[in-house]
């Protein structure tokens, strides 16, 4: 009962979102003739008229998630679409780029909002190297990303780590793409 | 010992008759590892040698002559001179006459009626004559070696047990033949074990489809197939116990890898690590009292080496970079592994209790070292060569490499077989991952498994 109640809400939320988002859709903005502007300067006549405002374009906001999306979701759900953002790593390395600490930096944050989450770091590896030593790298990758996110002030325990090596790559191409895409850390929750 | 081997045995004291015939241990049931047959004989033959000097012994493995007519004992018939003659082939120690050029000759109605003139014509040295017997435990089987030249026979033996796996008899005919004719360890009778994705299940408890791969095991040619983890998870690195009746490798069961041991015929498992911490790369020492593995215990991926059953964990590697993928010298005193230390992965090795350490490898990226067992000095590795891996050797003695695979698809993973002779990998050259063996010369390339992904290859005792 509590579990449709819930999906009731979610279902709820949703249609006003997608109202709201009609609405919108409905009323675009129309140009219409306007009639001379009156003379309405009685201060300066040398000044010119005011030039036509331009036509206002709606702002289009991408709906803000709810305050409880993470909260309501099935792990599942919030696995399939992470709001822990993959970390990724250049050929043979273990080492937390720039980029990548921006990734760690916005992954602390939603661990510190969500401080009942739990999470496995997965560490992956492109298919040039062997079975036998992808299997240390993805480790050292997933403990790189576990140490960094320590490092600002997530508790160690909870932060799991696995490596997968190339056991289970991403993308199935055998491109610089598909390498790229498959050297990484991945984020799995494990509860919230 | 079953009441069906006394049996057996004394069947056996009754049926000795030709003076090379000695009666060998039955086999026992395929599922069962084989104790090695006992040979009660003293008596010594001169080995069958060619006709020529330094040329290969040129032998003929006919159709047994099956001496009951039911479908069982037909099939065994075939089936057992085919399998021989591949099993002998494979050792490449005669020089084994296409079967196809000796259709015609007829099969010798009894064993002392051999048309020794045909197989003379045809350029045999030796020829294998077999019958097959329906029995009430299954088939006797009886294989000689008889000298073409002499018209003698010069070896033979005697087996009997079930008709479920007639390959068994020509694996044990082959190494006992390669024993008794060039004291030659053959490697018929031994097996492969591996991890697939054959059976295409997922793994439960992710969000994205991942396949699990379980551990097999199969005949050394890629017969029998089994299926020995029922994990439903990633299980890889299979490696076997010296006794052929353990198999150590590394398993995601409970989420994070870790080490296990299955007794495949005892179908009992053992967590030697007791959970703790994340293992991975297990390998058995020569005398099967220790394994060598992979831990990120404490924070780094270091070696360690501990009891089987877990006691007496010691770290042997210490370093910031990647140590990884041991393997033992053949004598358990040095073990070799990858490391990172360099800033690429080189092979190492060190003593077993941690002194020692030198690198031995000067590749662009080399892992998987495989120690080959005596009297070879050796150890096979995966080197990058290009966009992918080809198998490489060093000799340890002379610090030389010789190449085994040259570039066709990416080659990985060596396993030495116990005599040396041969090394099983994985390769892409055939599409997906698959087993091959290869003979230690680069020869003799095979294609071992077909079904599904295949990696990770390790060859019994």
């Amino acid at each position: 009962m509590r579990r449709n109640a819930k999906a009731l809400m979610v279902l709820v939320l949703l249609l006003t979102i997608g109202v709201a988002a009609c609405k919108d859709k409905a009323k675009p903005p129309v140009a219409r003739p306007m009639p001379p502007p009156m003379v309405t300067n009685t201060g300066d006549p040398t000044r010119p008229p005011d030039p036509p405002r331009p036509v206002a374009e709606p702002v289009i906001v991408p709906p803000m998630p709810a305050e409880d999306t993470i909260g309501s979701k099935s792990i599942d759900d919030l696995n399939r679409d992470s709001p822990l953002r993959p970390l990724f790593f250049e050929l043979d390395s273990s080492d937390v780029s720039t980029d990548g600490q921006q990734v760690l930096q916005a992954n602390a944050a939603v661990l510190k909002k969500y401080p009942g989450m739990q999470i496995t770091i997965e560490g992956h590896c492109d298919e040039r190297g062997t079975a036998e030593y992808n299997l240390a790298l993805g480790e050292r990758r997933a403990l790189s990303a576990k140490n960094y996110l320590v490092s600002l002030g997530i508790p160690a325990d909870k932060v799991k780590t696995v490596s997968y090596g190339k056991e289970f790559p991403f993308d199935a191409g055998h491109d610089d793409n598909a390498w790229k895409n498959n050297r990484r850390a991945h984020f799995v929750i494990t509860a919230k | 010992m079953t009441r069906a081997s006394v049996l057996l045995k004394l069947l056996a004291a009754l049926m000795v008759s030709a003076s090379a015939l000695v009666v060998a241990q039955q086999p026992q049931p395929p599922q069962e590892p084989q104790q090695p047959p006992k040979q009660p004989t003293t008596v010594e033959l001169p080995p069958l040698v060619g006709d020529a000097p330094g040329t290969q012994t040129r032998i003929a493995v006919p159709e047994l002559l099956a001496l009951s007519s039911d479908r069982e004992t037909t099939e065994a018939a075939r089936v057992v001179a085919q399998v021989l003659w591949d099993d002998l082939n494979f050792e490449r120690e005669f020089y084994m006459i296409p079967r196809d050029t000796y259709k015609t000759i007829p099969a010798a109605p009894t064993l002392d009626m051999v048309p020794y003139e045909r197989w003379r014509e045809l350029g045999a040295d030796g020829v294998v004559i077999g019958t097959v017997q329906k029995v009430a435990t299954g088939v006797r089987v009886e294989l000689r070696l008889y000298d073409v030249r002499a018209r003698a026979s010069v070896f033979g033996r005697e087996y009997t047990g079930s008709a479920a796996n007639p390959r068994l008899y020509a694996h044990y005919m082959s190494d006992d033949l390669h024993e008794s004719q060039r004291r030659l360890r053959g490697v018929a009778k031994t097996k492969l074990t591996f991890s697939s994705d054959r059976n295409r299940e997922a793994v439960v408890g992710t969000v994205e489809k991942r396949d699990v791969k379980e551990v097999y095991v199969t005949d050394y040619d890629g017969a029998n197939p089994r299926r020995i983890t029922i994990n439903r998870a990633l299980n890889v690195f299979p490696n076997w116990s010296p006794d052929g009746r353990s198999i150590v490798y590394t398993s995601y069961r409970t989420g994070v890898p870790d080490i296990l041991i299955s007794n495949i015929y005892a179908g009992t498992m053992e967590i030697p690590t007791k959970g703790s911490g994340q293992n991975w790369l297990p390998v058995f020492s020569p005398d099967g009292t220790k394994i060598a593995f992979t831990s990120s215990r404490d924070g780094n991926p270091e070696l360690y080496v501990m009891n089987r059953d877990g006691s007496d964990t010691r770290r042997l590697t210490n370093n910031p970079e990647i140590d990884t993928t041991p393997t033992w010298s053949p004598n358990g005193n040095q073990i070799a592994f990858t490391s990172g230390r360099t800033g690429t992965p080189q092979i190492y090795v060190v003593g077993a209790d941690g002194a020692g350490l030198r690198r031995i490898s000067q590749e662009s990226y080399a892992d998987r070292p495989t120690w080959s067992p005596a009297p070879y000095n050796e150890i096979a590795f995966s080197a990058r060569s290009g966009p992918g891996f080809d198998i490489k050797v060093l000799n340890i003695g002379t610090g030389e490499t010789r190449q085994i695979t040259f570039g066709e698809g990416t080659n990985e993973s060596p396993a030495w077989s116990p005599n040396g002779r041969h090394l099983a990998f994985m390769s892409t050259r055939a599409g997906k991952s698959q087993i091959f063996t290869v003979d230690r010369d680069g020869r003799n390339i095979r294609q071992i498994t077909r079904d599904g992904n295949n990696q990770t290859p390790n060859w019994s005792q």
